[in-house]
């Protein structure tokens, strides 16, 4: 028994994830982080919507919900709205967070409501059986996009980051203990804080792309991947299809909640 | 001690939210409910409430469920518009058994339709507009004092069989002012949801006892479970066998036909040896009393009763009624009368139902429901 099965139900295992599947990867990242804060597993809501990554976070015995897709972020804002003591973790796939529910992002990244969002992109809509996301590079092949993706890959750290999110940051699931780290401080990290997870999906997109290999997915996303120190020392058209991964984004903006109780005098005595 | 006071429809749905301990308002602006939020946004804060405007009538009703998840009362307010927005979520509440409460300001449909004109064209919306079944309950006020009780109502039922409640007005009701009797706050009964869960070791969340109601404590007040809106079980984690999905089905939708009699409201005015009824609901409700003094004063006898609950249907106030009478007339802003159906589907053929529809974004005037009355008497179709 690992002193992380505190975390599981498991009497919900033997999970729904496909082998060679990145997600359980980054989630196991998450737990680590909340392992290490030693957050009270009682008043840590998860929270979460539809997809292999929404359904995810019901395999963790904390207070969770599981809310109609790309619903997660109204869900959780009202959770802080009514209790904003509990620390609150969204958990969603590219699609959830940036397709249907894009315009939640956007407005909570500009809000600053003390939330943390965790986005395991895996360029792919699994669940559904592998339609192309906002998220699939141009070129790639996908269920919808049997000629290949037509659309431009959307950059969701750019997206967020120009909303306002106060911390955001990339990282991977082979970088497994930087991307921990990252989780940890966009935990501890006041306002809404957003950490981008690459994760692989072979069944979904590996197999239309002609790399369903678990290992060689990750090393492909360890090779796209750069340190900000890396970056510097590359030019434009060296960076063309790198991505950045650390923290992007660490500001101390108020948040949404604190402001709101200073200038309407909320009454707490009556709350 | 009670007060007169002069009062706009929405603001007396404002302040009742308040008496009634509403702590988390989320809303996206909309007429004709606007000024409901606009309130509740200034005078939340020193009931110890939060007030948000959200990016989207979606996000709104999202808001408010997870405050409501989280063991705080919850309400929005809107229009058709936004109500059709909110179908998602609506059936989405309903199915994961969070009480929430939405004022729906009815407004001239369908589309954009009109902002600014009354209609009655949400009542299928109403408990049909999500997908699949589930159950919610819908209260239709018929003046601005009424709008105020029902409103505490409201939040009572919600909490007490956790459901979705909603608040069925118009655009009339929405901003007419009128001078009414507000009672004392203490004088009315609060009712809060259940909160004698089981210990955390036996607890399942959806596992219900006699009353069919489950125990859902706040997030994060103590008990880890999963609110999901996947078919569930008792443990309320995803189970898609097929007693579980029939067992879920069955159960939700089954839970407010037990309290029939606690939920269902119905207004009724009786006149011997009449053979005409009048069925009239919110706004319309006025304007149909009055013709029916006109009725009698010319010598036609006419029955009335007033569905004040609309979900579920007062079928079975209805049903006495059919027995009695000939002929019920249903007055009903709205094209297919959408009330009228259900009082034919209720009585099955006990009564001839006659539909009378006004869509112009007028409200229904005393004359010409009389004029239908008259009609109906002299055997004219």
């Amino acid at each position: 028994m690992s002193k992380l099965d505190k975390y599981l139900r498991l009497d919900q295992i033997p999970h729904f994830a496909c082998s060679g599947c990145g997600h359980g990867t980054a989630l196991a990242a998450m737990v680590r982080a909340i392992d290490k804060l030693g957050l009270d597993q009682n008043t840590t809501i998860m929270v979460c919507a539809i997809g292999c990554a929404g359904r995810l976070p019901v395999y963790l015995d904390f207070p969770s919900i599981r809310t109609p897709h790309g619903r997660a972020l109204t869900v959780a804002t009202g959770i802080k709205l009514a209790n904003p003591e509990l620390k609150v973790i969204v958990f969603m796939g590219d699609g959830d967070a940036a397709a249907i529910g894009g315009n939640h992002l956007i407005h909570a990244a500009r809000r600053n409501i003390d939330l943390t969002a965790i986005i395991a992109i895996n360029e792919i809509y699994g669940m559904t059986g592998g339609q192309y996301a906002p998220t699939t590079k141009p070129g790639h092949l996908a269920s919808t996009a049997p000629f290949g993706m037509i659309e431009p890959q959307m950059d969701i750290c750019k997206l967020v980051e120009a909303a306002g999110a106060n911390f955001v940051a990339r990282g991977d699931i082979f970088h497994i203990v930087e991307l921990e780290k990252l989780m940890l401080k966009a935990i501890s990290h006041k306002g809404f804080s957003v950490v981008e997870a690459l994760t692989n999906c072979p069944t979904q997109f590996g197999r239309r792309n002609k790399n369903s290999k678990p290992s060689e997915m990750i090393k492909n996303i360890k090779e796209m991947t750069i340190t900000k120190k890396q970056a510097e020392k590359l030019s434009k058209d060296e960076l063309e299809h790198k991505l950045v991964r650390g923290i992007l984004v660490e500001k101390e903006r108020p948040e949404y909640i604190e402001e709101y109780d200073r200038i309407t005098h909320f009454n707490k005595e009556v709350s | 001690m009670s007060k007169k006071v002069l009062m706009q429809g929405n603001q007396a749905i404002a302040e009742a939210a308040l008496v009634a301990g509403v702590k988390v308002c989320a809303g996206y602006p909309i007429t004709p409910s606007t000024e409901v939020v606009e309130l509740l946004s200034k005078k939340m804060p020193s009931y110890g409430g939060r007030f948000i405007q959200m990016e989207d009538e979606i996000a709104s009703i999202g808001a408010i469920i997870g405050a409501s998840a989280a063991g705080k009362k919850a309400m929005t307010a809107t229009s058709g518009p936004g109500f059709s927005l909110m179908q998602e979520l609506l059936g989405y509440a309903a199915m994961v058994e969070i009480p929430i409460v939405i004022y729906n300001a009815q407004r001239v449909g369908p589309s954009t339709g009109g902002a600014t004109k009354p209609q009655q064209g949400d009542i299928m919306q109403t408990k049909w507009g999500s997908h699949g079944e589930s159950p919610r309950i819908a209260l239709s006020p018929s003046s601005v004092e009424e709008a105020y009780k029902l409103t505490i109502t409201a939040f009572n039922l919600s909490e007490k069989y956790m459901v979705p409640v909603v608040i069925l007005g118009d655009e009339t009701l929405a901003h007419i002012r009128e001078s009414i009797t507000i009672p004392e706050p203490d004088s009315f009964e609060i009712i809060n949801r259940r909160t004698d869960a089981v210990p955390q070791e036996e607890y399942l969340p959806y596992k219900v006892d006699d009353t069919r109601i489950p125990v859902l404590p706040p997030l994060g007040g103590g008990y880890r479970y999963n609110i999901s809106g996947m078919i569930h079980g008792d443990k309320g984690v995803p189970n898609l066998a097929p007693d579980v999905i029939d067992y879920c089905i069955r159960r939700i939708n089954n839970k407010l036909k037990k309290y029939y009699d606690d939920i269902v409201m119905v207004e009724r005015i009786k006149e011997k040896g009449s053979r005409i009824a009048v069925l009239a609901y919110g706004s319309t409700t006025r304007p149909a009393k009055s013709a029916i003094k006109m009725a009698q004063k010319n010598g036609i006898k006419v029955d009335f009763i007033r569905p004040i609950t609309i979900w579920p249907f007062p079928e079975r106030e209805i049903r006495e009624i059919a027995s009695k009478v000939d002929k019920i007339l249903v007055p009903e802003m709205n094209f297919e009368g959408q009330v009228a159906g259900l009082v034919r589907q209720s009585i099955e053929g006990a009564a001839e139902v006659i539909q009378f529809s006004k869509v112009s974004g007028l409200p229904m005037y005393a004359e010409e429901i009389y004029h239908q009355i008259t009609k109906i008497d002299r055997g004219e179709k």
